[in-house]
């Protein structure tokens, strides 16, 4: 730590210079990106999904080989070609998906790896107390006996963040932190990272998160399509102007909800007291809601907290242990996926690389997975291979795929045009009812907006809409009605969302504020379910 | 797909060269003139219009299996029972053409039809354990194959026999099933249109059916194809199904265009290097009948060298082995691959 004491405050503790990455497949994630960080800064990496942040970082923890380009810390070239080597360099990286073992508990995952011993024991009692003086020291509190499997998000995340500091780290590389956390909970992380910089420690945050930037951030550099499109201080620059380097051009940032329809639609989804117990957790319990023509019902709350399963259940992806399921009038209750849809539903998955897309099949057949037997894409046997390209040209001109060739294979793509590709397939049946799953995840801006204006037209014309969404800002703007789900329960329901605040809502998430569980049902049905 | 398909062409091409030099440095080993006994092993089934008939017959019954299996792994599931498909495929066939008496041609298409049977139902039962009880496919379609063995030998001994025979072979089946014979100096047989008919049927129903595109998408993401309102249950089964079909019915073209009666007393192997044949052919129906070839060239080329040479036939094991691993093995040029899309990159980036 001898540099430590002739740093000003202007030196570079971090100099990464000319990185090129190139993946296997031909996508070229960074380009030559020289990246400056000052001794003790917050510096915030901004850009669209698939602009090359995550790489950089990579490469940065020696999580990825970079093709040319070297790293400078402290000064001195360094090579670093595994994680080890970067620990090794003060770097410590809490992943956006956190690197825990849920069945430990929190001290055992804080100094695994470096554990303390007795002999040949683990010492718990000790590593208990290293962990609660770390905690003190830096202000951030954790249980060291709780499971990790036991403890919310926001709770894990500190424990990453320890984990990093624990291993003496002092730059610190924090990817997407927020994504998961509620309003209150971002709020404590963004203080525990102001007094980690007055300590003197050095932070990396990436984000696409504009406003959280310019809250947190000393200076912001910002990539585009792999390459670094400049360096500023974060008061220099006004939200708009950073969007606008980050998309290139102008962007409006709160999209609009759907008009009002004029009077009530007809109920396109109705769920009636869904219950549902997994590996002993009531996952599900009694939640009822209904979707109209014309409508987009928001459901707020933290990841975790039913959506995931209320989506399976009704998109007939799992089974429910009670309840119903009704689709356009028709119960959709233990069907098929496939018999669902049928009814006239849609899907936009929550994870498009799983569920969305088969990444080594080609555009087309991505396109065509839900009318694959259908006309006029099939006479109910043969593929109709014309029709198939037709169909093809014209959802990539229509939903604005950027691609050579509909031939491509879509895991080629970036994620904002895989994300097009599920939105072109799912919205090109004329749907009645569309389950949206976190639509705009880890997409690039541009897309994003796309996408709020494909899900606006398409409720605008009629069609009913679920729209499950962790980012508070983007649900309450999208929706007509609102939801809120905390431990597998509607909590709360708002008939308006205009004149709502985000820490309104932020207090049913958390579970520290519900509304009746009838009157939530009730106001929502209006009248009793037949 | 350009790139792509011309880097797993490479690929294959450097591993098969690979594996003949360690071939050659495995045989220069063994054997006193090692490049004479190369040569017999690389030139043999051209030496005379017997081997190159006696190495294209090989070829039908691994085409058929190389296609039963590619088909199956089409979907994403293992196929390791196309070897007891095969033979009880073989038996019913024999069963058939032995007992029944029929008009030509009738009685070969009942025969053939017979030997598609025996074998669907050989695919079925994996298909419905997997389906039904997620039971693993590749445990029992593996062990099926004994099942269909001891099965198999149990007919022909107790049922098939031919009791004038001085060894343990069937009856002879009757001339009307015959598939027939081109010429006297080879025993190429009209089996080889059934085979090539049964190629197109494959590509046709993988890449121009929905099924065929129901049981791709199964393979490619089987949570993509569920989420997508596929049946993946219902095509797991059907894979199942046709695969044991084809294998069944290859079972049958062999004992009506080679055979003539069942003499075989253990399983000849035709699964398993089925598997071999499909990865090669990367399930593509349209080479397997390439892959079956090479494959066949390597085995007869063996024989050749093993009856001029001291080199015995197992030596072509080992190139086997070696072609495998190299063409299965991911990361196997792999950093050239990397190279040329740099370069390729680059390349687009300055012309921008």
């Amino acid at each position: 730590m001898g540099a430590q004491t002739q740093a000003r405050a202007t030196d570079p503790i971090l100099l990464m210079k000319g990185i090129t990455k190139v993946y296997p497949n031909g996508l070229v994630a960074n380009s030559n990106v020289t990246f400056e960080v000052r001794k003790g800064e917050i510096h915030a990496l901004v850009g669209e999904n698939g602009a090359g942040k995550t790489t950089l970082m990579k490469v940065l923890f020696g999580l990825e080989k970079p093709d040319e380009g070297s790293i400078f810390i402290r000064g001195e070239e360094v090579k670093i070609s595994s994680p080890n080597d970067a620990i090794r360099y003060g770097v410590g990286m809490v992943h956006q998906h956190f690197m825990l073992a849920p069945s430990l508990t929190v001290a055992e995952n804080i100094v695994l790896g470096a554990e303390p011993r007795r002999g040949i024991w683990f010492d718990r009692r000790r590593a208990e107390q290293m962990c609660r003086e770390l905690g003190e020291k830096y202000g951030l509190q954790v249980d060291p006996a709780a499971r990790i499997s036991d403890v919310p998000v926001g709770i894990r995340q500190r424990v990453e963040i320890l984990k990093a500091l624990m291993r003496g780290s002092d730059i610190l590389v924090l990817d997407e932190p927020t994504a998961v956390l509620t309003p209150q909970e971002t709020e404590e992380l963004f203080e525990a990272l102001k007094s980690l910089k007055e300590m003197g420690h050095t932070i990396i945050f990436i984000s696409h998160k504009l406003r959280e930037v310019k809250e947190l951030s000393d200076r912001v550099t910002v990539l585009r399509s792999g390459r670094v499109i400049g360096t500023r201080n974060t008061d220099q620059v006004t939200v708009e102007e950073t969007s606008r380097m980050m998309v290139g051009r102008d962007v409006v940032l709160r999209p609009m909800r759907p008009k009002a329809p004029a009077g009530p639609g007809e109920v396109k989804l109705l769920v009636n007291k869904l219950n549902l117990v997994r590996d002993g957790t009531h996952v599900l319990k009694d939640v009822s809601l209904q979707v109209r023509a014309g409508e987009i019902l928001g459901v707020a709350g933290v990841e975790g907290n039913g959506q995931v399963e209320l989506v399976e259940v009704i998109t007939g992806l799992s089974p429910c242990d009670s309840g119903e399921v009704w689709v356009c009038r028709q119960d959709a209750t233990g069907k098929s996926p496939g018999e669902i849809r049928d009814m006239g539903l849609s899907h936009i998955p929550q994870d498009r690389m799983i569920f969305g897309v088969a990444s080594n099949a080609s555009i087309s057949e991505n396109l065509i997975s839900n009318r694959y037997n259908k006309a006029p894409v099939s006479n109910g046997f043969s593929l109709n291979l014309k029709a198939i390209s037709r169909l093809s040209q014209e959802l990539i001109g229509k939903f604005d795929i950027k691609t050579s060739s509909a031939q491509q294979a879509v895991g080629t793509l970036s994620g904002g045009n895989i994300q097009k590709v599920v939105i072109a397939r799912e919205f090109s049946t004329g749907p009645q009812v569309i389950i949206a799953n976190q639509p705009t995840r880890g997409i690039d801006i541009g897309a994003t907006e796309s996408v709020h204006k494909y899900l606006v037209e398409a409720t605008e014309s009629g069609t009913a809409v679920l729209l499950i969404c962790a980012d508070l800002n983007e649900v309450m703007s999208l929706s007509n009605r609102l939801i809120v789900m905390y431990e597998g329960q509607v909590v709360a329901y708002f008939d308006e969302v205009e004149g709502l605040t985000e820490e309104e809502i932020g207090l049913y998430m958390l579970g520290l504020k519900r509304q009746e569980p009838d009157q939530v049902t009730a106001s929502m049905m209006g009248r009793p379910v037949e | 797909m350009s790139r792509n398909t011309w880097f797993e062409l490479l690929r294959t091409g450097v591993a098969i060269a690979a594996a003949l030099t360690i071939g050659f440095v495995v045989t220069s080993l063994v054997s006193e003139s090692p490049v004479e006994a190369f040569g017999y092993f690389l030139k043999g089934p051209f030496t005379s219009i017997r081997r190159f008939g006696s190495f294209l017959e090989a070829a039908v019954p691994l085409t058929f299996t190389g296609l039963a299996v590619s088909l199956v792994f089409s979907a994403g599931q293992f196929n390791m029972g196309a070897e007891g498909q095969f033979f009880i495929g073989a038996v019913a066939a024999t069963a058939a053409g032995v007992f029944l008496d029929l008009p030509p041609v009738i009685h070969t298409i009942v025969c053939l039809a017979a030997g598609m049977i025996a074998g669907a139902i050989g695919g079925f039962i994996p298909g419905v354990l997997k389906a039904r009880w997620n039971a693993s496919e590749l445990v029992a379609s593996l062990m099926l194959n004994y099942v269909f063995l001891k099965l198999g030998m149990y007919l022909i001994t107790y049922h098939l026999r031919d009791p004038s025979a001085g060894a343990l072979v069937s009856l002879p089946l009757k001339e009307s099933s015959w598939l027939p014979q081109f010429t006297r100096t080879t025993k190429l047989h009209a089996g080889i249109f059934v085979m090539f008919l049964v190629v197109f049927l494959c590509y046709y129903f993988l890449y121009r059916t929905s099924r065929g595109y129901e049981a791709r998408m199964t393979g490619q993401n089987l949570s993509f194809a569920r989420y997508s309102g596929i049946p993946v249950l219902k095509v797991i089964l059907l894979i199942q199904v046709l695969g044991g079909a084809v294998a069944g019915l290859g079972g049958a073209v062999e004992m009506l265009g080679i055979y003539r009666r069942f003499q075989w007393q253990a399983s000849p192997g035709y699964g398993f290097d089925g598997v071999i044949i499909a990865i090669l052919a990367r399930n593509n129906p349209l080479l397997v009948p390439l892959a079956a070839v090479f494959l066949a060239y390597l085995r007869v080329g063996a024989d050749v060298m093993a009856m001029y040479a001291d080199v015995s036939a197992e030596m072509v094991s080992i190139i086997q082995a070696v072609i495998i691993l190299l063409v299965t093995a991911e990361a196997f040029l792999a950093g050239y691959r990397h190279r040329l899309t740099l370069k390729e990159v680059k390349q687009r980036a300055s012309a921008s």
